[in-house]
């Protein structure tokens, strides 16, 4: 079906931004509350789309809306469109949702910072961008979204960059960003080469003419954009630096939507990779990689930050890793990217909060008994730790144990593989979540003495509260009745069941089992003894390496980084005494000779006169030589 | 008389000429040598022009004594103005071009 009115949804964030780019310092007094505004207009015009879908029937529920001729060389046509259907309104709704909510945070928390009109100016942009990255109806649209994105990220990250250290991480991520759009554009590239086109329903459609290398080279390529902006396996080592941006950009950016691209992605590109199994493998194998990476980086991370960025890693592995299960685990990674959603971006408010209350401090050693001076963040975190933590009924329970199930379901020595490091990943996820919970709100206080934690205002619990609702009921209402994957359904291809390895209520039960012994260690190891208030010196050489994030970056320092620069070196080198060399010689040989004969213009008419003389005389001569 | 002997005559003027620009310093005597390797050239198209018996020789003569003409007019006046700013006629003094 056609509409018009889609554009609304990405013009009107996009002109929050420019007014507050174009308007600058006049805007300081209303800029917020204008981007505030315009966010929440772009999430009422989701929720319009969403009635009026919900009002047609599944056939007719993908809309579209062509929006210019964008290139038109020959027979080479691409149009820019935006496609609304049923995956894409799952995000528009988690975007602006989420976004709206995160910019009311935003609007105290950064009270205090003279730039908060510029913050919010970028604010509006990521939701543009990413908005239209969900709403593209093509590779190379989504790629505009999937670029303005990175910016929006690179912007916020680097919000205070007056601190080099935070000019260097919104470097890092950009330029590890970089890698993976390389591959975006890799694939769109075959894409075209192979299929003569890269609109979603072109390629959906010229799939099965295609061979399969073709298609494996695409899947692999789309997986290496995944990683690289979901920060999976092996591009993740920018996101736990990424936490140098405001606590709002990590809640919006890097926890509940531009992380999430990377599964928006795989999970558009369905149709390559099921018909790739290479690659829908790989998809999985990255998606087990990460998740057991990021959850051993969360369990010796101090920063609170880091500590839920390692812990994003480790969830969206889940989400790769149901992803790559096939048609049977798109809606479960897409219903685990929307709990996620909730209750990361919850637990990241709260921890905004209590970096609020108490000086900016992130250490979670110099925090503890938090619970009494914070009683509204204390809650909404600890919902949002119970959903994470997959308890029931709250949201992580339906999501990740679906996953899980899913997993163990997949098949053959796979299943067994894929379905245990699942179930570890939640024991171990368990164990680091319960820990920054200790650590933070119980115990005794070890703070700093300038410290006076306090319950921070009614703008930032609002957003909270609301998100911890989302973490509490989001998992039963999208699986009530099979609610999401009946939705997400006519997308898929669908083949049928799958034999049950596990019944649901054996894996549920693991799953619980391992997650109780997951706390139950944590307890033991920081509840009953004192935490001290440095991290100890005199620990094993495992918890040292996950200190320094499993030695990422030490790995590409070395492979990557250090090669790179010698290379360059050897170019500049080479540019240097080669290329310019050669050049300057044929300047020195002009200057060298226009030297010498310098000495010959001497100024006296005499001897200009000799010299004609001279030369016409050996003119006359040689001529003569030559006639005789 | 044999043509060529005029021919000699021309050589040896011309030589003259020759030797008294690159000698000689006084900006006038070097002139008037300039006009002597003219004339000395002029005396060589007469007498071409008369051994092969055509006009061409002694037309171009003309043109010469025009062109040296004009020469002497515009050279005389830069001699004149030099002398008159710096008091000194010799060549090798005008030599402030070359820096």
């Amino acid at each position: 079906m056609i509409s018009n009115s889609l554009v609304y949804l990405i013009a009107l964030p996009l002109a929050g931004a420019a007014i507050l780019l174009l308007a600058g310092r006049r805007s300081d007094k209303w800029g917020h509350l204008l981007a505030t505004a315009l966010s929440a207009s772009s999430f009422f015009v989701g929720l319009y789309q969403l009635s009026l879908m919900l009002g047609r029937s599944n056939e007719q529920r993908p809309i579209s809306q062509k929006l210019f001729e964008w290139i038109s060389v020959g027979s080479f046509k691409i149009d820019a469109g935006l496609m609304l259907d049923q995956l894409s309104i799952c995000f528009v709704l988690l975007i602006t949702g989420v976004g709206t909510l995160i910019h009311v945070y935003s609007i105290s928390y950064m009270s205090h910072d003279p730039d908060r009109r510029r913050f919010f100016a970028f604010l509006n942009l990521f939701i543009a961008a990413m908005l239209l990255l969900v709403l593209g109806d093509s590779y190379l649209n989504l790629y505009v979204g999937w670029e303005g994105v990175g910016l929006a990220s690179y912007l916020l990250i680097g919000f205070w960059n007056q601190k080099p250290a935070y000019a260097t991480a919104s470097k890092k991520a950009f330029v590890m960003n970089r890698v993976g759009d390389m591959g975006l554009s890799f694939a769109i590239m075959i894409a075209f080469a192979t299929m003569g086109t890269v609109s979603f329903t072109g390629v959906k459609a010229a799939v099965e003419h295609t061979s399969t290398a073709a298609l494996t080279g695409i899947g692999i390529m789309l997986l290496v954009a995944a990683t690289g902006k979901s920060a999976q396996f092996p591009l993740q080592a920018w996101l736990g630096d990424a936490m140098a941006g405001p606590t709002p950009v990590s809640a919006l950016i890097h926890a509940a939507t531009m992380v999430t691209a990377g599964v928006y992605l795989i999970t558009r590109s369905n149709f390559i990779f099921d018909a790739a199994p290479t690659a829908q493998l790989l998809v999985v194998i990255v998606g087990a990689v990460t998740l057991m990476f990021g959850a051993l980086i969360g369990t010796a991370k101090d920063d609170i930050k880091k500590a839920l960025a390692a812990s994003t890693m480790s969830q969206i592995g889940y989400m790769i890793l149901g992803a790559g299960l096939g048609p049977v685990g798109y809606a479960f990674a897409i219903m685990h990217l929307l709990t996620h959603g909730f209750f990361k971006a919850g637990m990241f408010l709260g921890a905004g909060s209590v970096m609020h209350g108490m000086n900016d401090e992130v250490n979670m050693r110099k925090y503890g008994a938090l619970r009494k001076f914070m009683p509204i963040t204390f809650a909404t975190f600890g919902l949002g730790y119970l959903a994470i933590l997959g308890v029931p009924p709250f949201a992580g329970f339906y999501s990740k144990d679906m996953i899980i199930e899913t997993a163990f379901n997949s098949g053959g020595i796979k299943g067994i593989i894929l379905g245990s490091v699942t179930l570890l990943g939640a024991s171990i996820t368990a164990f680091y979540m319960t820990r920054v919970m200790i650590l933070t709100f119980t115990g005794k206080s070890r703070w700093d003495d300038q410290a006076h934690p306090h319950e921070s205002p009614w703008l930032m619990w609002l957003p909270m509260a609301i998100l911890a609702i989302g973490s509490v009921t989001s998992g039963y209402l999208l699986s009530h009745g099979n609610a999401l994957v009946n939705w997400l359904s006519p997308l898929f291809e669908n083949h049928g069941e799958h034999e049950e390895l596990l019944s649901p209520i054996v894996v549920s039960g693991l799953a619980l089992t391992m997650v109780a012994i997951g706390v139950a260690i944590a307890f033991l190891k920081y509840s009953r003894n004192q935490v001290s208030d440095v991290a100890p010196e005199n620990v094993s050489i495992f918890t040292r390496i996950a200190r320094q994030d499993l030695l990422q970056d030490r790995f590409n320092e070395s492979v990557f980084m250090r090669p790179g620069q010698v290379l360059t070196k050897i170019l500049v080198r080479t540019d240097d005494s080669v290329i310019d060399g050669a050049v300057r010689t044929v300047g020195r040989a002009a200057m060298g000779s226009g030297a010498s004969l310098r000495g010959v213009q001497s100024g006296f008419v005499r001897s200009y006169a000799a010299l004609i003389l001279v030369g016409a005389v050996a003119l006359i001569a040689a001529i003569w030589v030559v006639t005789q | 008389m044999d043509a060529a002997n005029y021919l000699y005559l021309s050589a040896l003027l011309f030589t003259i000429g020759a030797v008294g620009v690159v000698v000689r310093r006084n900006a006038i005597v070097v002139f008037m040598c300039i006009e002597l390797m003219l004339n000395a050239a002029n005396l060589s198209f007469v007498t071409f022009s008369r051994i092969n018996g055509d006009l061409n020789g002694q037309v171009i003569a003309f043109f010469t004594m025009v062109v040296a003409a004009c020469e002497v007019v515009v050279g005389l006046a830069i001699i004149v103005t030099i002398y008159r700013s710096r008091r000194s006629a010799s060549v090798d003094d005008a030599s402030l071009l070359k820096r």
